[in-house]
């Protein structure tokens, strides 16, 4: 049944100073389909695949509005995304309510890892397991945070979460100096981009597989967005713009190996996850 | 009384002057307000809004006791992003109207001290003004005054909206609605009027429009100090048009 | 005693928190009660209090005045009280009605600030928020008839912006370019009214010291709970200040000429 002495109680260290069941958490994000986010100095953006469980099923969702100027794109168990988000609502219209303020970005980034982090340590408790991208804006410009499970969370430049998300990350990395410069445009192509090396092989970005967030203000092919320019998703037809705006990929390109943390097929995805003991 | 013991007691009301208004057209609405707010003879300030848009095709006039009154506002403001949260879409404009009198009829036994008016347009696309009293009852009207020139606007309204004590030329007949250039001159009348014979109501007026889904401005392009708020390109639009009253 | 095993030890607050999960410190209280809790006494009417403030928008931003005075009933009974306070880096707050009123409301201000600082994010409570704030807990205050007896100004500027509200025990509120509580309502809103309304952008910080001097020295000729003893509140571009206090040149001669009054006709 347990793999490990030490992993079904996430209170308890193993040997060697490590929470086992946290580490299973941050494995289930790795389940969800990747998200990627992205931040120039005016604009931070979030893109994400939606999964479809078949022909008949709708997509799921991966992007929430927390409020006007922030939100979220999730990867790893929706339900337990919905009751941070809803949380999240929370201190931001508590904000508003107290202090007739926005909340500040990242208080709320700290809120929900502190939430998270009292999980990773009390009795009888499990840990979240679902990773997000937080965007937002405040006084202090466009921000772009990742949450996880394990209560840590980080500002960056740009970040890609979920299934695959390494090979997004090579590509960010490659790219991301040029971000702070870029057009609200570029910085969607760029997420594409990113967004599109997490796909299996015959997948490609579609107008319903794709969700692409935005806080800042309007792209030259997005109608009547307020001039605060507050988080708003775009879907189906309205993102085909910008997927025809991708350059194709190289079809000579030599097949890459799999990146290490992507999951292999379900169920047989439990060799990644092994811990050494 | 002699011998009984005597209590004072913290009076946690007060009275914060003004008045508002609305009528609903055809395919619009028009919600009103003055923006003076006194207690006793003090004005306590010159500009303090009464009339808030909710959402394109949602206004809310509130009229009484003023702290009351903002907080009353914020909540519903509150419900209203929680339905936005769960729906992805604003509330209906009936929808509303039944909420805020749940929410009032919630404070039953400690009211909040206010009379709302709501204003907007239903899904049908019929211009609509709901009229509240303190404690949550009520009803669908094509017009409304409120607050303390109320018993001086609701006469006028009554004749010139209903056309009370009014006979229709000999073969003619009374209009159901009222074309929003003259609507719009019915509350600025309405409003100076009040203003000559209340000492509370005064300072500045706030109308707020809201038109119908396609309808055009017809008859409210150049409309001195107008300001559009509207948020979506293919819904509801709203307005606000800001005039001076006599600050006497 | 909580009847429901299911909450035993579980956090809960519906307020805040509809999932029972945050903060992880916030216990039902399970110990014992107050058995008096029904008979403690809400505030029926302020004890020491103090009389009017008055603030006034000029070019620079915010000057804000109030006395030195603490009345017990018509006995003067502080007279080196300083009723002027700042919070954080851009507001300050003068405060009217029950002295031991406001210093709890200073008290919680300084914690909220503190907690402010402390997150070292850049970001800082503002006048409008530090206002919004008063309002929430004032108006809380009155719906559990249990007010906090004082009438608020809160002065600010920040971002560039000027910032001027008022806030009271029922949590009444609103802004003006010129706000007064009190007996200064009455005698000195008038006169900072003329001297102000349009010129707010104008208004030299000289000019305004005149306007609020002259008007607090009318409050002491009139109001029987003044003082002629005050200080004055700038908030600018470069902060806040408050003044030491000063002292009210005043020339009572004319009380020679006044004829009339009771048995003194002649």
């Amino acid at each position: 049944m347990f793999r490990n002495t030490y992993d079904s109680d996430n209170t308890v260290f193993s040997p060697q100073g490590r929470l086992h069941q946290v580490e299973y958490a941050l494995e289930a994000v790795k389940q969800g389909s990747a998200a990627v986010g992205l931040r120039s100095k005016t604009h931070s953006i979030l893109l994400a695949l939606k999964r479809s469980t078949g022909e008949l099923a709708s997509y799921q969702q991966k992007m929430f509005r927390i409020d006007d100027h922030i939100g979220i794109a999730i990867a790893g168990l929706t339900s337990d995304a919905r009751v941070l988000s809803n949380f999240m609502r929370q201190q931001a219209m508590s904000s508003k309510m107290v202090f007739n303020r926005p909340v500040p970005v990242n208080r709320l980034v700290s809120a929900i890892a502190d939430k998270a982090q009292v999980n990773t340590q009390e009795y009888g408790r499990r840990p979240y397991g679902v990773g997000f991208l937080v965007i937002g804006q405040d006084q202090s410009g466009p921000h772009l945070y990742e949450f996880s499970p394990s209560g840590n969370s980080y500002e960056y430049y740009a970040m890609s979460i979920g299934a695959r998300s390494q090979s997004a990350k090579t590509y960010l990395e490659k790219h991301y100096e040029s971000f702070a410069d870029c057009s609200l445009e570029d910085l969607i192509r760029h997420g594409l981009h990113a967004l599109r090396e997490t796909l299996q092989q015959d997948k490609d970005l579609t107008v319903n597989n794709t969700s692409i967030g935005i806080v800042g203000s309007a792209s030259e092919h997005e109608k009547s967005v307020p001039p605060t320019g507050p988080f708003r998703i775009l879907e189906g037809d309205k993102i085909d713009v910008f997927l025809k705006s991708m350059v194709p990929k190289e079809v000579a390109e030599p097949v890459a190996p799999p990146p290490a943390d992507a999951p292999a097929a379900p169920g047989a995805g439990d060799e990644d996850v092994q811990m050494a003991e | 009384m002699p011998g009984l013991p005597q209590q004072r007691q913290f009076n946690p009301y007060s009275e914060n002057g003004g008045t508002i208004l609305a009528i609903a057209g055809a395919d619009f609405s028009v919600i009103a307000g003055d923006t003076r707010q006194s207690e006793g003879y003090n004005i306590q300030t010159r500009y303090a809004p009464k009339v808030f848009r909710l959402t394109d095709r949602a206004v809310l006039a509130v009229n009484g006791f003023a702290a009351d009154g903002n907080m009353f506002v914020k909540s519903v403001k509150q419900r209203l992003e929680w339905y936005r949260h769960a729906h992805a879409k604003d509330m209906p404009l009936r929808a509303i109207a039944r909420l805020i009198q749940t929410m009032l009829y919630a404070r039953r036994f400690f009211p909040y001290y206010v009379y709302n008016i709501l204003g907007g347009i239903e899904e049908d696309g019929t211009g609509a003004v709901y009229s509240f009293d303190p404690v949550g009852s009520y009803e669908r009207e094509a017009c409304r005054a409120a607050g303390a020139a109320q018993s001086l606007v609701q006469p006028f309204l009554d004749n010139q909206i209903y056309f009370k004590n009014q006979l229709a030329a000999a073969g003619t007949s009374h209009p159901t609605h009222l074309p929003l250039p003259t609507v719009l001159s019915i509350v600025i009348d309405s409003f100076t009027s009040a203003t000559e014979r209340h000492i509370e109501v005064g300072d500045g007026l706030e109308m707020y429009v809201v038109l119908a889904k396609g309808r055009t401005l017809q008859g409210l392009e150049g409309i001195r100090g107008m300001q559009e708020l509207t948020t979506t390109d293919d819904g509801e639009r709203v307005f606000v048009v800001r005039r001076e009253l006599k600050k006497d | 005693m909580d009847h429901f095993p299911t909450n035993w030890g579980r956090p809960r607050n519906d307020a805040h928190d509809a999932y029972g999960t945050y903060p992880i410190a916030e216990r039902p209280y399970n110990g014992p009660k107050d058995s008096f809790s029904e008979g403690v006494q809400h505030t029926q009417q302020p004890i020491v209090t103090g009389t009017s403030v008055l603030a006034i928008k000029y070019k620079d931003g915010i000057m804000m005045a109030a006395d030195n005075l603490a009345s017990y009933g018509s006995l003067a009974r502080f007279k080196d009280v300083q009723r002027l306070h700042t919070v954080g880096n851009h507001t300050v707050i003068g405060a009217g009605g029950d002295m031991s009123d406001f210093q709890y409301i200073q008290n919680i201000l300084d914690e909220l600030i503190i907690d402010e600082f402390t997150a070292q994010d850049g970001h800082s409570l503002g006048p409008a928020e530090i206002h919004e704030y008063l309002a929430q807990v004032l108006y809380a205050r009155r719906s559990k008839m249990d007010p906090l007896w004082n009438s608020l100004l809160v002065g600010g500027f920040k971002d560039g912006k000027k910032f001027l509200a008022y806030v009271d025990l029922l949590g009444t509120t609103y802004s003006a370019s010129t706000l007064a509580t009190g007996y200064g309502a009455y005698i000195a809103q008038p006169l900072l009214r003329s001297a102000v309304e349009n010129n707010e952008d104008t208004l030299t910080e000289e000019a305004a010291r005149k306007i609020i001097e002259d008007s607090m020295r009318v409050l002491f000729y009139r109001d029987a709970r003044s003082i002629n003893k005050y200080q004055i509140a700038t908030i600018t571009a470069a902060g806040t200040s408050i003044s030491e206090s000063n002292h009210l040149e005043t020339s009572w001669d004319f009380a020679e000429g006044i004829r009339g009054y009771g048995a003194q006709t002649q």
